[in-house]
């Protein structure tokens, strides 16, 4: 069993080719794409999901930061509909791979701590110190707030790898036992499918908020940087 | 030939099975006629099901069942060893 559960994990190749680009690549058939005034009703419904979350997103930032919303709109659509399209059975979710979350978390975090250091150098230096630290405090609060700013790409990266495969592997795991309980006991076997359910719905909420805290974070150090 | 120039415009349904081979050897298999045929596949399927005026949930569910049904294919070497059997 133990062999059979981590083996959704691995990155799928077939003769050698990586499959893993198409799955990757998968979403994108679903979100078409048109340049009428009025659309079909799924264009229709994933235009007005896609306004409704930059108004709320992008609402915080001035001018220049808003210059990301094309970024930070696609992120979110990415990180969801991957995540979504993981909890179809036997599907494989790029997103719980830490190579990738790596690839989205860095150069974001990077682009907007640049751009920060570029543009407004006094005030992203002064983000290492607190307002109203007490003088004896500040060499040690500098290293403290240091290792804070360093940490956020791996928090953002491993925070999502985490989450995903976590409730991947509960799935499997709370599945399994179901399956193996209904020939011993079928009582505990129903209890098991509740929880099953219940754990579904769980992770559709999972798979969207995910999405949600790294595209938010990632506009909240925007917004200290720009 | 005529019967060439016939070929070219016939479609699949349409070949008798006798040239059958020759119409399969005739199709354009470049990069670009692949892409083609993926495109024009794409927007057989688009046009049909998702871009009308009341399309419904069919469309996007036929594209998920066969994402499924792809993925179960390319994961049967490891889900074989899962069947109810006595002895594996």
């Amino acid at each position: 069993m133990n062999e059979n559960l981590f083996t959704s994990f691995i990155t799928p190749m077939m003769l050698g080719l990586p499959l893993v680009t198409l799955i990757i690549l998968f979403p994108s058939l679903l979100f078409p794409s048109s340049n009428r005034l009025i659309n079909n009703r799924l264009i229709s419904l994933q235009q007005w999901a896609l306004q409704l979350m930059s108004k709320q997103m992008m609402s915080i930032h001035n001018t220049k930061g808003q210059t990301w919303t094309l970024m930070l709109m696609s992120l979110i659509l990415f990180i969801g509909s991957t995540n979504l399209l993981g909890l179809l059975p036997h599907s494989f979710t790029p997103t719980t791979q830490l190579s990738m979350n790596l690839g989205m978390a860095i150069p974001l975090w990077a682009g907007a701590v640049i751009t920060g250091f570029r543009n407004k150098t006094k005030a992203s230096l002064a983000h290492f110190l607190p307002q109203g630290t007490p003088t004896p405090l500040i060499p040690m609060l500098v290293i403290i707030e240091t290792i804070s700013l360093f940490i956020q790409p791996m928090a953002l990266a491993v925070r999502l790898t985490a989450n995903i495969t976590a409730g991947h592997l509960l799935i499997h795991l709370i599945g399994g036992a179901t399956l193996a309980l209904t020939s011993i006991s079928p009582t505990t076997a129903l209890i098991t499918f509740i929880i099953l359910i219940l754990l579904t719905i769980l992770e559709f909420a999972v798979a969207m908020i995910q999405a949600y805290v790294f595209t938010l974070l990632v506009s909240l150090y925007l917004h200290d940087n720009t | 030939l005529a019967s060439l120039m016939n070929l070219m415009e016939k479609k699949l349904l349409e070949v008798k099975l006798g040239e059958l081979p020759s119409w399969i050897l005739m199709r354009d298999f470049t990069p670009s006629g692949i892409a083609g045929a993926f495109q024009r596949g794409y927007y057989r399927y688009y046009n049909k099901y998702v871009n009308v005026k009341k399309g419904s949930i069919a469309g996007l569910s036929m594209v998920l069942a066969a994402y499924v049904f792809l993925n179960y294919c390319r994961s049967y070497k490891e889900l074989k060893h899962e069947r109810l059997r006595k002895y594996h």
